[in-house]
């Protein structure tokens, strides 16, 4: 694709390749401070019971600990929802899951420290506990939380349009029940924070605070701690080393990073601590487990009249971003087909179990695998292809959907045009061999939330931009680089926008102290958001620029172009032809010359004397050079608020979903099912995504097959398994995450909308092509064999039973008499509490307490 | 547990270190010698993201003994930079985005290094079942596999060059 920009466009290695190839690059794990002390958390092996009495002392005698720290220690409760502040650094008087965080100690080396977890004693009060959404909805004492009712965290009813009306006039209508189990970011780096306090020179006491942490939101973080450890926020200083990954996971306060700080505040010392891979499990907040009660009415000529939909979230202990996810769960039924009236009702279940939390696709996934797969459903129903339903069903934009979310750019008719030419579904689509077939489905996303979580409004995004007479360009941006390459979009804006080579510009990025607020990465909203505030900030310096370089020039700053490295007259012929060298050595030719140096140090008297006269071309530096000259400082700044009328509508719970734009993807996926086992094989997926404009087109199709590739082990293999409250699989290879035998081919196809508020016309690229893959394969798996699969992972055991079920064939049980608790039948997970001494005993009343059945096949 | 003297042999150097015999070559790496490039990803020889070579094969060091690898040559991703530049292999992993995150990416590349050294020019299927052992969230894979071909080529082109 040509475009008439320089940076933007073209593939790059990310701005941070080389400290991640090379091994020099620093995570948080990878830090070190003189006198640091290592902290180990201790967790609860108890699902639900208060806590009667805690005695460290035994624990604090021991040799090489230094502190141990509970929750009195720091009793604020937080959360990073202003209406779900819920939970403490340690628990005060309730542990609410196995896995709940009830003392820290902080001791010489980690050997010391997990020794001194066992000499602390903690005697429990064991209350039922409550595993089963809809069982924790019945409840009416023992609550999870004594403030709410039911266990409910939160419901939402919403009915836009007359969804009776539509139902009443659809030709067909398909009801059914999914589930979509829960799964986990199970990002490659576990979470690590290191806490440090400086002495205050003045008072020679105990002053600021500054942590590293691997986080996605560097700010809410400091605004965390700040409550919790009542500091001011100018006390604290968050930095974000590089993280090993996010998807959501490390996109709010995770307990370590406050208990660290508790912990080096009263050891006195620097606390670093890091989970261990089972921790991390715990730690969760991931996609929760979904209940979809959905009905879907469509008319003869496929278009769709009126969609149903009651969502039951089991969302762990406690709030998390639960409120938000259980809205977009029903915010984004709208924005990607034309839905004329939608049924909303949503509940946020708490129950004992690690806290779900936002995931990438937050909130939708779930949602979206049940609808794609009944709207594939209701095709069959009434003999239209899979595609074309979809394509009956576009929005007309720019609109704005019944319930209230404003459409600009849309690509969805483009991507599935493409996704079914490059497939060859018209030509393909049932004449493939056995057990082999096709599906296809669609998905969007948001490109970050019109409404932040902290109601203010304050910017979302605000950029500082520095030149100085070394022609350096340096970005200050709070955008939180995870992996998807939040830095080098940054280094790009900014060079495109200022028309220097991508060599010039470093970006220094989310440092509280040296960079301005920007509320993280998270909603896929960094691109989109910081994107716009890098591109105001150049164009602010680009203006001073300008016109320092028009008074040389004798022209109107209008008549300049920034182009490779240079400032000329759009009439002069400017850029690589005028400096006579091609772009690309330009940037290390600009930057060594003695020329160019040689100037800046003699100064601006007789740069002013040498240039005497009008020119019609300078370099950077000289523009740069003169800029400082005529203003006498170069900076600027540009931020970023999203428009009034991207908000969203004004019912209770509005805030969610309205986006200033919205990404869109269309996935067609190749499967086989291997009849016998219930084996499924994805071959090839291929994926189209409207991001937009690509702006680093390698980044962008990392990001759509890194999507797909995580929707598809959702779809096949990833699954958390609960056993009253305890996680069963707590490792990544029982977890299942895919490895490269595994993984098909994902083709990535690019689909530029060009959004008209983008910057150079992005959108996200990161979560919109996750939901769109689960039911992509169930539709192909319903193709290959006939099976319509309403509960994910659609593993061999599901596959089969519904294959059975099709044949009228007798189910079979394949876990039968087999207790997978029996520790003498389990695999111990790197060293579970469960299994390191006793499971945990059940309270009389706990509904899940039952008579242990006979161990059939094997007690040894 | 008393500390014991050992000798080891990183990236072409020798270091002498006083450890306990219980310590892992990892964190021997990691901690006493700040080779802070491997990475710990999981406690249990899962995800690969520790990889070092050993005489030249790729070993978790999370799950080995720094004692059992006296007198050995150990490889880490430190030591992969040829001449202060990058090795074709990591040139084309940030070229063609093999790697995002990163946290995975040092592994990779002893996997990817040994791979190359025994299959100089592997299939597809074999790339993939050399990368098995390797865990990356990020990827999906299928750029680190462009990049591997990349690196290929340009290790042939540099050779034709010589």
């Amino acid at each position: 694709m040509t475009n008439d920009f320089s940076i933007i466009g073209k593939p790059i290695a990310m701005v941070d390749a080389a400290g991640k190839t090379t091994g020099s690059g620093k995570y948080a794990d990878d830090l070190s401070l003189p006198g640091m002390l290592i902290g180990k958390i201790l967790h609860s092996p108890y699902p639900h019971a208060r806590i009667k009495r805690i005695d460290t002392s035994r624990a604090e005698k021991l040799d090489g600990v230094v502190t141990v720290v509970v929750g009195t220690d720091a009793p604020n409760p937080y959360g990073i929802l202003p209406v779900g502040h819920d939970e403490y650094a340690l628990a005060l008087d309730k542990v609410r899951y196995v896995g709940d965080n009830v003392a820290c100690v902080a001791a010489v080396d980690e050997a010391t420290a997990e020794k001194a977890l066992e000499l602390i004693d903690v005697e429990y009060e064991l209350l039922p506990a409550y595993f089963d959404p809809e069982d924790a909805m019945k409840a009416e004492t023992n609550l999870i939380h004594e403030n709410k009712p039911h266990n409910i965290e939160k419901d939402y009813h919403h009915v836009f349009g007359e969804p009776e009306k539509g139902f009443a006039e659809a030709d067909s209508i398909a009801e059914a029940r999914f589930i979509a189990n829960e799964v986990t970011h199970a990002a490659m780096e576990p979470h690590c924070t290191l806490a440090a306090f400086e002495i205050d020179p003045h008072t020679g006491n105990r002053g600021r605070l500054t942590v590293q942490s691997s986080t996605q939101v560097p700010y809410y973080l400091q605004h965390k701690l700040s409550l919790v450890l009542e500091m001011p926020m100018s006390q604290i200083r968050v930095i974000k080393p590089l993280v090993g990954g996010g998807f959501g996971g490390k996109s709010e306060v995770i307990p370590l990073e406050i208990i660290a700080a508790i912990a080096a505040r009263k050891a006195l010392a620097p606390v670093k601590i890091t989970y261990t891979r089972e921790e991390v499990f715990w730690a969760h907040r991931g996609r929760p487990r979904t209940i979809i009660d959905l009905k879907t009415g469509v008319k003869n000529d496929g278009r769709i009249t009126a969609v149903k939909a009651r969502v039951v979230q089991d969302g762990g202990a406690y709030c998390s971003y639960g409120v938000v996810t259980i809205l977009y769960s029903g915010a984004l039924l709208g924005a990607l087909y034309d839905i004329p009236n939608i049924q909303y009702d949503g509940y946020r279940v708490l129950t004992n179990k690690p806290v779900c939390g936002a995931m990438r696709g937050h909130g939708t996934v779930n949602v979206r695998f049940a609808f794609e797969s009944q709207l594939d459903e209701l095709a069959a129903t009434i003999g239209m292809d899979p595609a074309e339903i979809r394509q009956r069903n576009l929005l007309q934009p720019p609109c704005i959907t019944v319930n209230g979310l404003r459409v600009q750019s849309y690509g969805l008719p483009e991507c599935i045009e493409k996704v079914v030419d490059r497939s060859g579904w018209r030509q393909r689509k049932g004449k493939l061999p056995k057990s082999r077939g096709l599906g296809v489905a669609c998905s969007h996303y948001v490109s970050g939330a019109a409404n932040s979580i902290i109601r203010s409004d304050m910017p979302h995004s605000t950029v500082n931009i520095k030149i100085d007479r070394d022609g350096g360009v340096v970005v200050y941006t709070g955008a939180s680089d995870i992996g998807q390459g939040s830095d080098t979009m940054v280094a790009q804006v900014a060079a495109e926008a200022l028309g220097c080579s991508l060599s010039r510009v470093k970006v220094v990025a989310a440092d509280t102290d040296l960079t301005p607020i920007d509320i993280g990465s998270y909603s896929s909203r960094v691109t989109f958001m910081n994107g716009n505030a890098t591109l105001r900030a150049a164009q602010e310096v680009k203006k001073q620029i300008a016109s320092a370089a028009a008074r040389k020039m004798n022209c109107s700053p209008e008549e300049l172009t920034f182009c490779d490295d240079a400032v000329g007259r759009k009439n002069g012929h400017v850029g690589t032809a005028a400096l006579g060298r091609p772009a690309e050595q330009s940037s290390a030719a600009a930057s060594v010359s003695g020329h160019v140096e040689g100037q800046i140090l003699r100064g601006s008297l007789q740069q002013k004397r040498k240039d005497e006269g009008p020119k019609d071309r300078m370099t950077f530096e000289e523009a740069v050079v003169a800029a400082i000259d005529f203003h006498g400082a170069l900076s600027g700044s540009g931020s970023y608020a999203p428009p009034q009328e991207a908000r969203g509508g004004k019912h209770k719970g509005a805030g969610v979903g309205p986006s200033p734009a919205y990404s869109y993807s269309a996935q067609v996926a190749e499967v086989s099912v291997d009849e016998e086992t219930g084996e499924v094989t994805v071959h090839k997926v291929w994926a189209a995504h409207d991001c937009g404009r690509a702006l680093n087109p390698v980044s962008v199709e990392g990001q759509i097959i890194g999507s797909v590739w995580m929707g598809m082990g959702q779809a096949l293999t990833e699954e958390m398994v609960w056993k009253d409250g305890m996680l069963m699989n707590p490792g990544l290879l029982e977890y299942r995450s895919p490895s490269s035998i595994e993984s098909p081919e994902v083709e990535a196809i690019i689909v530029e909308s060009i959004d008209p508020e983008g910057p150079f016309g992005a959108k996200e690229c990161s979560e919109g092509s996750l939901a769109a893959t689960i039911p992509a394969i169930a539709n192909a798996i319903y193709d290959a064999v006939g099976i319509r699969l309403h509960e994910s992972p659609f593993t061999p055991e599901r596959v089969l039973a519904a294959l059975r079920a099709k044949r009228n064939a007798k189910p079979i049980n394949l876990t039968e008499g087999v207790d997978p608790t029996a520790p003498a039948r389990f695999r111990e997970h790197g060293g579970s509490l469960w299994f390191r001494g006793k499971g945990p005993e059940r309270h009389p009343l706990d509904p899940s307490r039952r008579e242990a059945p006979s161990p059939v096949g094997g007690d040894d | 547990m008393k500390k014991e003297l050992i000798e080891l042999r990183v990236n072409g150097r020798c270091h002498e270190l006083a450890i306990e015999p219980s310590k892992l070559l990892l964190d021997a790496l990691r901690q006493d010698l700040q080779l802070t490039g491997s990475k710990r990803g999981c406690d249990d020889s899962s995800c690969g993201a520790c990889t070092v070579q050993v005489d030249g094969v790729p070993m978790l060091s999370c799950t080995m003994l720094a004692a059992s690898c006296e007198g050995q040559e150990i490889t880490t991703v430190e030591g992969v930079s040829e001449h202060g530049s990058l090795a074709a292999i990591q040139k084309a992993y940030g070229d063609w985005g093999g790697s995002q995150c990163g946290y995975c990416t040092p592994g990779f590349m002893m996997t990817v290094k040994h791979l190359l050294a025994q299959n100089p020019n592997p299939t597809e299927e074999e790339i993939r079942s050399g990368l098995s052992s390797n865990l990356c969230r990020c990827t999906g894979y299928s750029q680190m596999y462009q990049a591997i071909k990349a690196a290929i080529e340009a290790e042939q082109k540099g050779m034709a060059a010589k």
